[in-house]
């Protein structure tokens, strides 16, 4: 069983990496880019299990260490 | 008095600190590895600057879960002292022993260079020796120091004094363009509600003694050693 968890900075907070990312596309003629945020993304390989008891997992890691709430925001996707 | 310094693997100014605590102020000092889970010994527990665990995940994270940094956490709850440096701050606040995160530079870069902080409250156990207003050089050197907190938390750590350090100019004006990582409000260092618990990115270590071009840092390490004693 897979758990994917897909990291990005908060609303509202700044993304000095996403900025940079931004300015280079617009440098590469990639006019029409609004805006970009740069995440991180983890998988999680578990033993398989219930999906909602994995679900419930997933939000304990992420609050636990993988994801800081303060500065980020994350979605997670559970692959059975 | 007895100095316990943390060591994580990739801890790299924890030398620098041992020499200051031994050589410069004549006070005892050990290493803690990172495994251990019994510091009640010591008198005051600093957790150096360096890249531990490589910065994986987020800089302080992997750190912050720890054996010793759960006995830190304990041992702060009971009013243990404890001095976060850089790295070190960053594992505070990712342990939730001091609010707020730390994130990368507002510009994207490594700073690494002398600053002014001024000190914003004198009335503290790290700050003691220092004057309300006084202008302080010490060095920072970070990628993640850019720190932030919401407005809330912001307001209380105003109300109850916990802010220490803002990043100046050498006049003392804290102005953005004195602010060397895109800091909110310019914080350099805070402190913990309960005042036992102090977070900096500036090294106050590496300007302990006068030869190094400023020894600004004897500042807090004083203070600390004159409210120890």
């Amino acid at each position: 069983m897979l758990i994917k968890f897909f990291i990005k900075p908060r609303k509202g907070v700044l993304d000095p990496q996403g900025r940079a990312v931004a300015e280079s596309l617009h440098n590469l003629g990639f006019s029409d880019v609004k805006d970009v945020k740069v995440g991180k993304y983890i998988e999680v390989y578990i033993e398989d299990k219930d999906k909602e008891e994995a679900i419930k997992e997933a939000h304990e890691m992420a609050k636990k260490v993988l994801v800081n709430e303060i500065i980020e925001d994350y979605e997670i996707e559970i692959v059975e | 008095m007895r100095f316990g310094i943390a060591v994580y693997p990739g801890s790299n100014c924890d030398y620098d600190t041992l020499r200051v605590i031994r050589d410069v102020i004549d006070e005892h000092a050990d290493f803690i590895d990172y495994r251990e889970t019994n510091v009640s010994k010591y008198d005051c527990i600093i957790l150096p600057g360096g890249f531990s665990f490589g910065d994986y995940l987020r800089p302080g994270t992997l750190s912050a879960h720890t054996p010793l940094t759960n006995a830190v956490k304990e041992y702060a709850r009971k009013g243990g002292v404890v001095i976060g440096i850089c790295n070190g701050f960053q594992i505070l606040t990712e342990a939730h022993m001091l609010p707020g995160a730390l994130m990368p530079n507002i510009h994207g870069k490594f700073v690494c260079k002398h600053q002014y902080l001024r000190v914003e409250n004198d009335k503290t156990i790290f700050s003691s020796k220092c004057e309300k207003g006084q202008v302080l050089k010490i060095p920072i050197a970070h990628h993640d120091g850019n720190y932030f907190c919401d407005e809330d938390t912001l307001k209380r750590m105003e109300d109850n004094g916990q802010i220490i350090l803002r990043y100046c100019d050498k006049d003392g004006n804290v102005t953005d363009e004195a602010n060397p990582n895109g800091s909110l409000h310019n914080i350099a260092g805070i402190m913990n509600e309960k005042g036992n618990v102090f977070g900096l990115m500036p090294h106050p270590e590496r300007a302990a003694e006068s030869i190094l071009g400023t020894d600004d840092g004897m500042y807090i390490i004083q203070s600390v050693l004159e409210n120890l004693e």
